[in-house]
């Protein structure tokens, strides 16, 4: 690697020095952009105890889903969970610990962690179960929460066409928490399905600039479907 | 008779202006996007970062890097944009959208929900339903206005772990259109065939009635 090159030439190399114990945040909705082949790698090197903060946790045996299967996830904070049937039984048995977080709280989450903000106020959860214990203080009449912001040890990203110097584009709503977790991660890991030139991406129209990145790699993607609704023709 | 699903949705319609931006929750709330008035132009916000989202795709047009917040498959209209998790709930939380449709468990008389939790049984989680009750002045929730026991779900106060405090003004059921003010409901209309009566028993908040409520008409 040199000056501002970014790739690297395997996933072994992509996920080095991950840990157990450590707090991975991960883009994706859904299945929709998700880092698949870094997953898979996370699941190959059998990491423990892992933090894993992602608006989901895939299906059985994709996505998040798989990380289930060997029980290396100690806890998810997440805003919608419980697609798949391991995930119930983790939770249930206590094998495994959920911190359900709102959907835009945990995106804001991420982009403050990536910010330098420690934390913010947000109208969102007042009220709620999700106020527990959270300090609540009033701006111009009405409550809010202070919520704390997250930086991850590893930050794990699906992109769509990248160039060497870690510059990232994502394709429609694949886009959703990847360019967050992007700036949030110690160590930033994109994994992308086309290398373009230096400078054959547009500059205005690149969503992660390559300073949040640390180390990029170019994948082959299944891209599963998770909801297939159609339009008779 | 109580108000079929669509006939819910069409009433929800009449609520549409020409120019809103609207989040559409899933369910009944999703049907609304069926009955968008002739000439007028709303644009659907889906909270997983899609404003302009079009209807499902065909065999040809699928993509799984297009899907709405509910994990389906969709297009996106010309003049849609596309943007990150963040960029949208600042849209939902800043107050940018005009309309947000959601369904729930409960409401009550303080405007409190109740939407995403049942202790004792597994919780999913809230996904963006917080956000979308905070952030928005104009919501509609769409409901049942009684379990299939005949319990109320139009409370004193909300008994279930809340989704939002004190942001629900109109409510829809399956048999009236009702507001929320002053600690109480306002019955404002009610569904072809069903008589005031009903409406009252099956209301276990504060409810005011008026000397003539008008029957809904499709």
């Amino acid at each position: 690697m040199a000056g501002f090159d970014k790739v690297v030439g395997s996933y072994e190399e992509a996920m080095a020095g991950l840990e157990d114990g450590m707090t991975i945040i991960a883009g994706g909705f859904g299945l929709c952009g998700i880092p698949e082949n870094l997953i898979a790698e996370i699941k190959r090197k059998g990491t423990r105890d892992l933090t894993i903060v992602s608006n989901n946790c895939g299906v059985d045996g994709f996505g998040l889903g798989v990380l289930l299967e060997d029980k290396q996830v100690k806890k998810m904070i997440s805003s919608y969970v419980g697609e798949n049937a391991m995930f119930e039984q983790q939770l249930l048995n206590g094998e495994l610990e959920v911190e359900l977080t709102p959907q835009g709280t945990l995106a804001e989450k991420m982009r403050a962690g990536g910010a330098g903000i420690p934390a913010f106020y947000t109208a969102t959860g007042v009220g709620t179960p999700v106020g527990d214990g959270k300090e609540v203080r009033e701006f111009n009449g009405r409550e809010y929460l202070l919520e704390e912001s997250i930086v991850g040890d590893f930050a794990i990203v699906k992109g769509w066409k990248a160039d060497r110097y870690g510059n990232v584009m994502y394709r429609h709503t694949a886009q959703n928490f990847n360019p967050l977790a992007a700036t949030a991660g110690k160590i930033t890991v994109v994994e992308v399905e086309e290398l373009v030139e230096v400078g054959e991406l547009e500059p205005t129209q690149i969503h992660t600039p390559g300073i949040y990145v640390n180390r990029l790699i170019v994948g082959t993607f299944e891209k599963r479907i998770e909801k297939r609704t159609i339009t008779e023709s | 008779m109580t108000l079929s699903r669509e006939q819910m949705a069409m009433r929800v319609a009449r609520e549409l202006q020409d120019g809103f931006y609207v989040n559409l929750g899933i369910g009944i709330p999703t049907l609304v996007a069926n009955y968008v008035p002739e000439g007028m132009e709303v644009m659907l916000q889906s909270e997983n970062g899609l404003l302009g989202m079009g209807r499902f795709p065909t065999e040809a047009e699928l993509d799984a890097d297009m899907i709405n917040a509910g994990k389906q498959t969709v297009t996106a209209i010309p003049g849609a944009s596309i943007f990150n998790s963040a960029d949208s709930f600042a849209m939902i939380r800043g107050g940018h959208v005009d309309l947000t449709v959601l369904g729930a468990f409960e409401v009550d008389v303080h405007g409190n929900i109740a939407s995403w939790m049942i202790p004792g049984k597994l919780v999913k989680g809230m996904g963006g339903a917080m956000d979308l009750v905070a952030g928005a002045d104009n919501i509609i929730v769409t409901m049942t206005h009684a379990s299939k026991h005949g319990e109320s779900k139009l409370l004193s106060e909300c008994s279930l772990p809340l989704t939002g405090k004190g942001c629900i003004k109109k409510v829809l059921t399956d048999l009236a259109w009702l507001e929320i003010e002053d600690g109480a409901f306002h019955l404002k209309e009610r569904a072809p065939g069903v008589s005031v009566e009903e409406i009252i028993e099956k209301t276990a908040g504060k409810l005011i009635v008026p000397e003539e409520v008008p029957e809904m008409t499709f």
